[in-house]
C-alpha cells in the first residue's frame, strides 16, 4: 500500500480528475448553450390539438413534462398570437387533450409586432401584385409577399435618407446656436446664410416624410385574413409580415432555406419586439466597436507602462509597491470601475469638454453624457493591469545576453528595446491581449454606466463625417442578454433569443481570441530562442 | 601590487590605472594596473570569482548596467580615459566589441544578426551592408557554412556555428579591441578549436582580451597572460614564460592545477 502512494500514482489521479472536471463544466456550459443556441431558427411543425372542453389550440410543442398531479405528462404550446391571447405560451394536460393534428395548411406568420401568427389563410386581397389567375391564395400570398418587402425595401431607402437629413439639420440647429452663444443677431449674414440652409432642409425633408407616409399607406392597402386555430379572424398588412410559411408541408432542404434566412437576419438586421425577436446586427457591431477601441487605449497604455516598469525604473520599494497596485487593479469589481468612469470620465472630463467645447448645447450634453468613446476607456482601464503583467512577464523572460549583446555592439537602450526585446516578448503580449479582449468582452456591469443602451437609434459608425462617432450610445451583446432574459416584459418569449446571443457572444469572443492565437504563434515561431 | 608589465609593451592600447571595483559595498578589484598590447591576445585568467569578468566588462563599460557598481581609476583606451563623463558609450561599445559566455544570435536571420551593428548606426546602403556580411563572415570562418542560408534564422545553427556568428556580428562594426569572456565554455571540442583557430586568425588585425578557465587554451591562443585572484594582479607576463617559469609561487599553484 506504502508502495503504491510512493509512486505517486494517486496524485496524477486528482490532479487528472481536477483538470477533466473543469473541462466537464466548461463543456456543459457550451453544449447547453449551443444545443439551445442553435435550435432556436428551426421551424418546427405546427401541432393542432382540439381539448375535452371543446376548444382549439394550434402551435409548436415547446416543452413536455410529468404533470403537477403526478399522473401522465403535460405539454407547452407557444401558441403566439400575443394580440388575441394576450399571452405566447399554454400549458395543457395530455389528459385533457381530445384530438392532435398537423394540418398542412397551418401557417406560421413572423410579424414586426406582436409576435408569431398561427392559423390558417382565410381570403387575400392583394391587388395586382400577384396575378388572379393562379387560383392557390398560398401561392398568391407568398408572391404578393415577397413584391411587399421589396417595395418596403425602397421606402426604408427614403427613410436612410431622411436620417441622414436630419443629421445635416441637427448640425445646422448647432450652428445656429453656436452662433446665437457667440452674440451674432439674427441679421448676421452667418446666420441667415444658415436659416436659408435650413429652409431648404426641412422643406426636403417635409417632402421626404410626405413621400414615405403616402408610399407606406399604399404598402399597408395590401392585406390578407387569417383565421386562428378557434376560429377568430384577423386582418394582417402584408407589410407587417416579416416571413410566412407552412412548416408542415415543408421538405428538410426548405426548412434549412427558413433556418438560413433566419440566420442571416440574426446576422444582418436590427432587433424588434423590445430586442426579442429580429436580429442582433447593431449589439454585435457595438460589441466588436467596443473591443476594438478598448484595446486602442489599453494595449498601447499597457504594454508602455509595463516597459517603463521593466526596462527604465530602478528596482525598489516604489516599484514594487506600483507592481503590487497594478496586480490588485485587476481584481477591483468591474461595477467599481464603471463608477468610476461615470465619475471621472464622462461627469469629470466629458463634462469639462462640454464646458469649453459645446457650451452652446447646454445643458443638453454632448460629451458629457456615456458613450462608445467612455465606455472603452473604462474597460481599457479594468484590462490595463492585464497587459501590463503579460509584458512585464514576457520582456522579464527574455535572456540577460540577449540584452548584452545588443548593447555590446553599440545600440542605445531604446534601439535594443525595439528591435530586440519588443519582437522577442511579442507572443507574450499578444497572450495579455487576448486575455484582456476576452474579459472586455464578458464585461457588462461597467458599460451599464458608461453608454451601453437597450436600444440605440444610430450605429457608432456611419456615413456622416467624421464617419466613426465615439460619442454615441451603443448597444451590447452582453447588455443585451441581461435586457431581454431579466429586464423584457415576456420573458419566455425572450429565451431562445438569450440563448442565441449567449451563443454569438462566446462565438466572438472565440474568433476574435484564434485570431489573436494564430498571430502569437506565428511570433513564436519567428522569435524562439535558441538552445543548444 | 606594483606595475608588472614587462618592458617590451611599448605602445599599448588599453592602460588600466589603478583600477578599484565595487559591487555595492564589496570591493571587487583592488588597485589593478595593467597594459594590454595592439594587436595581441591577452589572457585573464584565475579562479571563479577572481574578478577576471568584472576586468572585462570595464573595458565596454558594460558594468554600468548594474546599478550599484561604482568604478575607481581609469582605463585609458588609446591615451584616453573611458570612465570620463564625456565618453560616448555607445561609440566607445562600437570600439570595443564583446564575444559572451553563452551564444547570443539574436532572433533574425543570420545576414541580419551580422548587420545589426551596422543598422542600429545608421547604416543604409545595401552594398555597404551585404559587403560587410560578407567580410564579417569570411573573418569569422563561417561564410562557406552560411552563405546558401543567409535569410534562414540564426537560431537554427549550432552551438559552435552560433559562437562564430557573435565573433562576425563583433568584427562587423570593426573594432579596435574584441573581449571575449570564456567564448569557449559552452562548446564541444571541435567547435573550441575552430574558434581557437579563429582567434589565432583575428589576432593580425584585432586586440583580443579572452577570459579563460582553460589553461591549455590560455597557453595555445593568448601572447600574454595575466592571473588574477580575488580581485588582486598577481602576474602578468609573456604567456610562454608565465606557462614555462611563473615568477609566483601563487601562479605556479594555479597553473599546474594544484588550486582553484
Amino acid at each position: 500500500m506504502q508502495k503504491y502512494w510512493r509512486t505517486g500514482e494517486p496524485y496524477v489521479w486528482a490532479t487528472g480528475a481536477a483538470l477533466s472536471l473543469t473541462l466537464l463544466i466548461a463543456l456543459t456550459l457550451i453544449v447547453v448553450v449551443m444545443i439551445n443556441g442553435l435550435g432556436v431558427f428551426w421551424p418546427d411543425d405546427l401541432e393542432q390539438a382540439t381539448l375535452k372542453s371543446g376548444r382549439t389550440l394550434l402551435g409548436e410543442v415547446v416543452k413536455r413534462e410529468p404533470a403537477a398531479s403526478g399522473e401522465g405528462y403535460r405539454k407547452q404550446y407557444k401558441i403566439g398570437n400575443r394580440d388575441i391571447y394576450g399571452l405566447d405560451f399554454r400549458w395543457v394536460d395530455e389528459a385533457d387533450i381530445e384530438a392532435l393534428a398537423q394540418p398542412a395548411d397551418a401557417f406560421i406568420l413572423e410579424r414586426e409586432e406582436y409576435g408569431n401568427f398561427y392559423g390558417y389563410l382565410q381570403s387575400l386581397d392583394v391587388g395586382g401584385l400577384a396575378p388572379e389567375s393562379s387560383s392557390d391564395d398560398a401561392a398568391r400570398l407568398f408572391a404578393a409577399h415577397e413584391r411587399v418587402r421589396e417595395l418596403k425595401e425602397d421606402v426604408e431607402d427614403l427613410e436612410d435618407a431622411v436620417s441622414g437629413l436630419s443629421y445635416q439639420l441637427e448640425n445646422i440647429r448647432r450652428q445656429l446656436l453656436e452662433a446665437e452663444y457667440q452674440g451674432l443677431g439674427p441679421n448676421h449674414p452667418k446666420v441667415e446664410a444658415l436659416e436659408r440652409e435650413q429652409a431648404i432642409l426641412q422643406d426636403d425633408f417635409r417632402q421626404l416624410v410626405d413621400r414615405i407616409n403616402s408610399e407606406t399607406r399604399q404598402l399597408r392597402q395590401y392585406h390578407a385574413t387569417f383565421t386562428e386555430a378557434d376560429g377568430q379572424q384577423r386582418d394582417i398588412a402584408l407589410a407587417d409580415i416579416v416571413r410566412a410559411y407552412r412548416p408542415n408541408q415543408m421538405d428538410f432542404v426548405q426548412k434549412v432555406g427558413v433556418y438560413l434566412s433566419k440566420l442571416k437576419e440574426l446576422f444582418l438586421a436590427d432587433p424588434r419586439e423590445s430586442n426579442t425577436e429580429g436580429g442582433l446586427f447593431p449589439a454585435i457591431f457595438g460589441t466588436v466597436l467596443l473591443i476594438f477601441t478598448m484595446s486602442l487605449f489599453s494595449f498601447p497604455l499597457g504594454v508602455i507602462a509595463a516597459i517603463y516598469l521593466r526596462e527604465y525604473a530602478r528596482e525598489g520599494l516604489l516599484v514594487r509597491l506600483v507592481r503590487i497596485a497594478v496586480n490588485n487593479l485587476a481584481g477591483i469589481p468591474s461595477i467599481v470601475y464603471g463608477i468610476f468612469g461615470l465619475g471621472f470620465f464622462i461627469y469629470g472630463i466629458g463634462g469639462t469638454i462640454d464646458r469649453l467645447f459645446f457650451p452652446e448645447m447646454l445643458p443638453t450634453p454632448t460629451y458629457g453624457t456615456g458613450g462608445l468613446l467612455w465606455a472603452s476607456l473604462t474597460l481599457a482601464l479594468l484590462t490595463v493591469p492585464v497587459v501590463i503583467v503579460a509584458t512585464e512577464e514576457a520582456l522579464g523572460a527574455i535572456p540577460r545576453e540577449i540584452r548584452e549583446g545588443s548593447l555590446a555592439l553599440g545600440s542605445t537602450k531604446f534601439q535594443t528595446l525595439v528591435r530586440i526585446l519588443l519582437p522577442m516578448s511579442s507572443p507574450g503580449i499578444m497572450t495579455g491581449l487576448i486575455l484582456a479582449m476576452a474579459r472586455a468582452a464578458g464585461e457588462v456591469a461597467p458599460l451599464m454606466i458608461t453608454g451601453v443602451v437597450k436600444l440605440a437609434p444610430t450605429l457608432p459608425i456611419d456615413g456622416n463625417f467624421p464617419f466613426l462617432h465615439l460619442d454615441r450610445k451603443f448597444m451590447h451583446l452582453g447588455f443585451h442578454i441581461y435586457d431581454i432574459g431579466f429586464q423584457s416584459p415576456n420573458v419566455e418569449a425572450a429565451k431562445p433569443m438569450v440563448f442565441v446571443t449567449t451563443l454569438l457572444l462566446v462565438l466572438i469572443v472565440l474568433v476574435m481570441s484564434s485570431v489573436a492565437i494564430r498571430l502569437r504563434n506565428k511570433m513564436k515561431k519567428r522569435y524562439t530562442f535558441g538552445t543548444f | 601590487m606594483s606595475k608588472t608589465a614587462p618592458p617590451e609593451i611599448k605602445d599599448p592600447i588599453i592602460e588600466v590605472e589603478h583600477l578599484d571595483f565595487y559591487y555595492g559595498t564589496e570591493k571587487a578589484l583592488h588597485g589593478i594596473d595593467l597594459l594590454f598590447p595592439r594587436r595581441h591576445v591577452t589572457a585573464l585568467i584565475g579562479p571563479s570569482g577572481c574578478g577576471k569578468s568584472t576586468l572585462l566588462r570595464c573595458f565596454n563599460r558594460m558594468n554600468d548596467l548594474i546599478d550599484i557598481s561604482e568604478v575607481q581609476g581609469n582605463i585609458l583606451l588609446n591615451g584616453a580615459n573611458i570612465y570620463e563623463s564625456s565618453t560616448d558609450v555607445i561609440e566607445l561599445r562600437r570600439r570595443v566589441g564583446m564575444v559572451f559566455q553563452k551564444s547570443n544570435p539574436f532572433p533574425k536571420s543570420i545576414y541580419e544578426n551580422v548587420v545589426y551593428g551596422l543598422r542600429i548606426a545608421g547604416v543604409k546602403n545595401k552594398t555597404v551592408l551585404a559587403e560587410t556580411a560578407e567580410r564579417s563572415l569570411k573573418g569569422a570562418a563561417l561564410w562557406d557554412e552560411v552563405k546558401d542560408r543567409l535569410n534562414q534564422s540564426a537560431l537554427g545553427l549550432s552551438g559552435g556555428q552560433m559562437q562564430r556568428l557573435c565573433i562576425a556580428r563583433a568584427i562587423a562594426v570593426n573594432p579596435e579591441v574584441i573581449l571575449m569572456d570564456e567564448p569557449c565554455s559552452a562548446l564541444d571540442p571541435k567547435s573550441t578549436s575552430r574558434v581557437e583557430e579563429l582567434i589565432g586568425k583575428l589576432r593580425n588585425d584585432y586586440t583580443i582580451i579572452i577570459v579563460t578557465h582553460n589553461m591549455q587554451q590560455a597557453a595555445r591562443v593568448s601572447d600574454y597572460t595575466a592571473f588574477l585572484y580575488e580581485g588582486h594582479l598577481v602576474e602578468f607576463g609573456l604567456t610562454e614564460q608565465m606557462f614555462m617559469k611563473p615568477a609566483k609561487k601563487q601562479t605556479e599553484d594555479y597553473i599546474t592545477g594544484r588550486f582553484g
